[in-house]
């Protein structure tokens, strides 16, 4: 480090990968990609950048590194061979790999040893290595080919077609090439404000070179003109601007010069319900959206324009307002057809839509939830419904899907069942359970809580599960069509954040697929792993539990799973972990063992003390167990922790004398099965 | 908006025609079936697969039955004209190409925002796909740009570029019209006036959305879907790949109109899809075959 300061040979190093439009949605990524593909690079040639600097824009990657030394230092490489004396083929292996001969070998304590000096490479060299192999090695989410050389599926692949490349090490030009791609000093500006190559110097005047032809490299700074600018834009009108920051990225990602407008809509469209405006406007036109004074949504909209037109950006405002008119009367177009139309007659509708070919059509599937939303009901597991509530809401539920709206924009299923239901004059609590019945959609998603909304969601996902899995049709693998885990993911949700308290398997039997649900009860519980290994819990320790048997209830199976693992990991939960473990493996090198084996005469403390706990902690255990406290259930067996340390510490089980080992066998086979009435510790791992 | 008139939509299209049979492009007539999309022409799908170089321009009348709206939404057709360009190999320049084009129909990148936004294009039912954009003019798409990586399941080598414009939304556009129907079709003289897109298609927007909605024979049009597979499976068996590629454009336009009508949920509609995407790729493998490439 010190020698490269002396020398005070460091320089600066532009690289600019200009290609057509990448999407917005990648560019963030790609500059940290592209940063750290060049610092592991320069690392691997002992090179480092005093800074490195990533950009993105729609048309091009670039990066900036300061500091960087102009050489590689020289370095000697020393590689440790055979000792003095070795059999020659030892020696002959290692002057092949070195490439030296015996005599250029170092001895050194009795031992050989290859060094090898290898001189300093001029970082542009380096460079001219690593900027090609950065291109290939690229990860970008998809990639293409193009052009004459794409007669090869082995040519070049980038986001888009790749344009060119500026490779600058101080005002020099690093020489490189690509399929054809050879590297200068050339760039071009923005795509309609410029026109002509643009030459740059070197990396000091990158950024203001392109500013000048109207392309602004930093994404931060794009970001803030289009945040600042739609706020600014938004209060002009006297609005608030509905603040989103996904947007102002992906508006960053789409403007080499963004430009925020505001434009207006028909007040009339204000009608449709607000989610399909903002559906519309943010989804499909990356506008944002803004409200009123009284908080409410206004009939104006900011969209980002990439040029500062001659015009001021009238024929602009005027065109996206053309193009959101048209997308808002086709909603409120459907809107209005829909709300002709009763839930209960677009729900007969249904019965013409197959739901699965081997599982009836969707108005079979809502017959079947409504029934099992209300059993759910009547039999107590969620409380604080009406069974004809969680009936009716389930009737309508997937009413909404043969609605125009829906149509449409399927991501407002439900939503729009909400409104349409509301609009009907049906309850709240219906039309709640109508709009949020498909939650949660995945972790994370908002679990339901409202009662007939549970009764619903959970009927409808139990429904899915059943009869997917009982026509066949488990995921395999990586495929999963009908996005069953996601529906599996939704079921434990709404049992466990509800407190729902259940045997799974009435549950299943309840929903009329089948009679026997062995594969999805594991396939639940697989899930159950997955969702909460987030929440720290152990799976192993779940299947500790689970294969027991009998314990189908979920809620009560993930309590006693946390008691397990609260437990297990204290030490003392270790020890009587390990003093399980001993136990069983001494009974299963036994050949014959009777819990029941009678003492004999002369037993020793150690015995008579660990029968005593047992006595005490077996029923303790079981009744801690049946009154499902859990923590009870773990402080009993923690009861047997010291007896059982002291028995093995003290006796030894495989006594020369059969009574005394049968006796001794005995007493740990009890040990085993009073643990086991807690979990199958066998299934612990560690 | 424009220092000349608007191109009326006949001279949008003679525009193009111009412009694109200047570049080399063979001016090609429309495929003479019902299709969905211009990409079902054989002189996109199957010039696509295969080493020889291949330009072409034509428009092809598309058939969307869902999107039909009676005639009654000024935004919406079930039948509508798409323009599109095939170049193959992909030109350096067709980003240049593409804008030039634009400019020769009359819109001003000063004046209009032009954009290019991520799209990446799929075709299910031809089992082909390709990285581009849609091409925005003011928050509009006006066009759909493809470089086509597969074609029927098989890599395209060399890629081809695929432009497809939107020639009722273009001409809207152009024309400054809030309505398809309102657009100026062609060029009034002193004694013959001009008439409009309406005044042409509306009756047949009105009584294609009654039939695909409400009259077309699903019995009918499921029978006709198995024969149609049946018969591109049989054409396939006599290596005939373009008349078996014809049935496969045949059962995904019958397809469509079941769609159209309803009666097909959304499971049902991966194996319907399935189903047409098999034929197209075996139709395209047959055209490999028949052409001597390798896959």
């Amino acid at each position: 480090m010190d020698g490269k300061e002396r020398m005070g040979s460091v320089t600066d190093f532009l690289l600019e990968l200009r290609s057509e439009e990448i999407p917005a949605r990648m560019q963030v990524k790609a500059k940290e990609d592209l940063a750290r593909l060049f610092n592991d690079a320069l690392a691997k040639a002992g090179l480092a950048a005093a800074s490195v600097e990533a950009f993105a824009t729609p048309r091009r990657l670039a990066l900036i590194a300061t500091g960087l030394p102009l050489a590689t230092e020289a370095v000697s490489e020393e590689t440790k061979g055979p000792k003095v004396g070795a059999p020659p083929q030892a020696m002959e292996g290692f002057l092949r790999k070195s490439g030296l001969t015996q005599d250029q070998l170092i001895e050194r304590d009795g031992v050989y040893f290859a060094v090898v000096e290898k001189a300093g490479r001029q970082t542009a060299d380096v460079l001219a290595e690593a900027i090609p192999a950065i291109i290939r090695a690229f990860p970008w989410p998809k990639s293409q080919r193009w052009g004459a050389a794409s007669a090869s599926t082995e040519s070049l692949r980038w986001v888009r077609p790749l344009q060119g490349i500026i490779a600058l090490l101080g005002d020099d030009v690093v020489p490189c090439e690509i399929d054809g791609i050879f590297s200068g000093a050339a760039t071009m500006g923005h795509r309609f404000h410029h026109s002509g190559p643009i030459t740059i110097g070197n990396a000091g005047d990158y950024v203001e070179k392109l500013r000048e032809a109207y392309v602004l490299l930093h994404f931060s700074e794009r970001c803030r003109i289009i945040r600042d600018g739609a706020e600014a834009a938004a209060k002009a009108a006297g609005l608030t601007l509905v603040a989103d920051e996904g947007l102002v990225t992906e508006n960053a990602g789409l403007t080499e010069w963004p430009v925020p407008m505001l434009g207006r809509f028909d007040p009339a469209f204000l009608e449709v319900p607000q989610e399909v405006i903002q559906l519309t406007a943010r989804v499909n036109q990356k506008y944002f959206v803004c409200h009123d004074k009284a908080g409410k949504l206004a009939n104006a909209f900011v969209c980002t324009a990439n040029i500062e037109a001659h015009d001021n950006g009238a024929a602009i405002v005027a065109g996206n307002e053309k193009v959101l008119a048209a997308r808002l009367s086709d909603a409120k177009f459907f809107w209005e057809q829909d709300l002709k139309v009763a839930l209960d007659d677009q729900a007969q509708k249904l019965a013409q839509i197959t739901f699965h070919e081997k599982l009836g059509s969707v108005a079979d599937k809502v017959e079947r939830v409504a029934k099992l939303a209300r059993w759910l009901v009547e039999e107590g597991i969620v409380k604080d419904a009406t069974a004809d509530a969680a009936e009716r809401a389930a009737r309508l539920c997937k009413a909404d899907l043969v609605t125009g709206m829906v149509g449409e924009f399927p991501e407002l299923q439900g939503i729009m069942g909400g409104y349409y239901a509301r609009a009907q004059g049906e309850s709240d609590a219906v039309a709640d359970a109508v709009r949020d019945h498909y939650k949660p959609v995945g972790q994370g998603d908002d679990v339901p809580t409202a009662p007939v909304t549970v009764a619903v969601s959970l009927a409808d996902k139990l429904d899915t599960l059943a009869q997917f899995f009982a026509a066949g049709m488990p995921p395999t693998g990586s495929k999963d069509p009908f996005a069953l885990r996601r529906a599996a993911i939704g079921l434990l949700s709404l049992l466990l954040q509800n407190d729902l308290r259940c045997s799974l398997k009435d549950m299943l039997g309840a929903t009329g697929a089948g009679t026997s649900f062995d594969t999805l009860e594991e396939f639940l519980v697989d899930r159950l792993k997955v969702q909460q290994r987030e929440a720290g819990v152990r799976h192993d320790l779940i299947d500790a539990v689970f294969s027991l048997g009998g314990e189908d209830d979920l809620v009560r199976l993930l309590a006693r799973v946390k008691a397990l693992q609260a437990y297990i990991s204290t030490a003392e939960g270790a020890n009587l972990l390990a003093a399980y473990k001993r136990a069983a493996n001494i009974l299963k090198a036994a050949d014959a063992v009777d819990a029941a084996a009678p003492a004999p005469v002369d037993f020793v403390a150690e015995e008579s003390l660990l029968l005593a706990a047992l006595d005490t902690a077996e029923p303790q255990a079981a009744a801690a167990v049946d009154a499902e406290d859990f923590a009870g259930a773990m402080a009993a067996l923690a009861s047997l922790r010291a007896p059982i340390d002291a028995f093995f510490e003290g006796v030894m089980v495989n006594d020369p004398e059969p009574a005394k080992r049968a006796f001794r066998l005995g007493l740990l086979a009890r040990f085993r099965n009073a643990v086991t009435q807690v979990a199958d510790f066998s299934k612990i791992e560690g | 908006m424009l220092d000349v008139a608007p191109l009326s939509f006949q001279d949008l299209i003679l525009t193009l025609h111009d412009y694109w049979g200047k570049q080399g492009c063979a001016i090609l007539q429309p495929y003479d079936m019902e299709m969905g999309a211009g990409t079902f022409h054989t002189a996109t799908t199957l010039r696509a697969l295969g080493p020889d170089p291949w330009n072409a321009a034509f428009v092809q009348p598309s058939r969307r039955p869902t999107d039909g709206r009676y005639g009654e939404n000024p935004n919406r057709l079930g039948a509508y004209y798409q323009y599109q360009v095939i170049l193959k190999p992909s030109p350096p320049d067709l980003q240049q190409l593409y804008l030039g084009s634009l400019k020769a129909i009359g819109i001003d990148p000063l004046l209009h925002d032009i954009r290019f936004v991520e799209d990446d294009w799929e075709s299910p039912t031809l089992g082909a796909w390709g990285l581009g954009w849609e091409v925005w003019c003011d928050g509009m798409e006006v066009t759909q740009f493809t470089y086509f990586q597969q074609m029927g399941g098989f890599d395209c080598k060399p890629v081809s570029g695929e432009l497809t414009y939107g020639l009722e939304r273009l001409a809207m556009y152009i024309q400054n019209k809030d309505s398809i129907f309102d657009l100026v079709y062609n060029n009034a003289t002193a004694d013959r006036p001009a008439v409009t897109y309406g005044d042409i298609f509306r009756e047949n927007e009105r009584q294609m959305s009654t039939y695909h909605f409400e009259v077309a024979d699903t019995d009918m049009l499921f029978d006709a879907f198995k024969k149609a597979t049946a018969e591109c499976e049989s054409c396939l068996q006599h290596a005939l790949p373009i008349p078996a590629y014809e049935q496969a454009i045949k059962a995904s336009h019958i397809f469509n109109i079941l769609q159209a009508r309803g009666v097909i949920s959304v499971q049902e509609r991966a194996s319907y899809m399935g189903r047409v995407r098999d034929l197209a790729k075996g139709s395209c493998q047959a055209w490999m075959a028949k052409n001597g490439w390798a896959a």
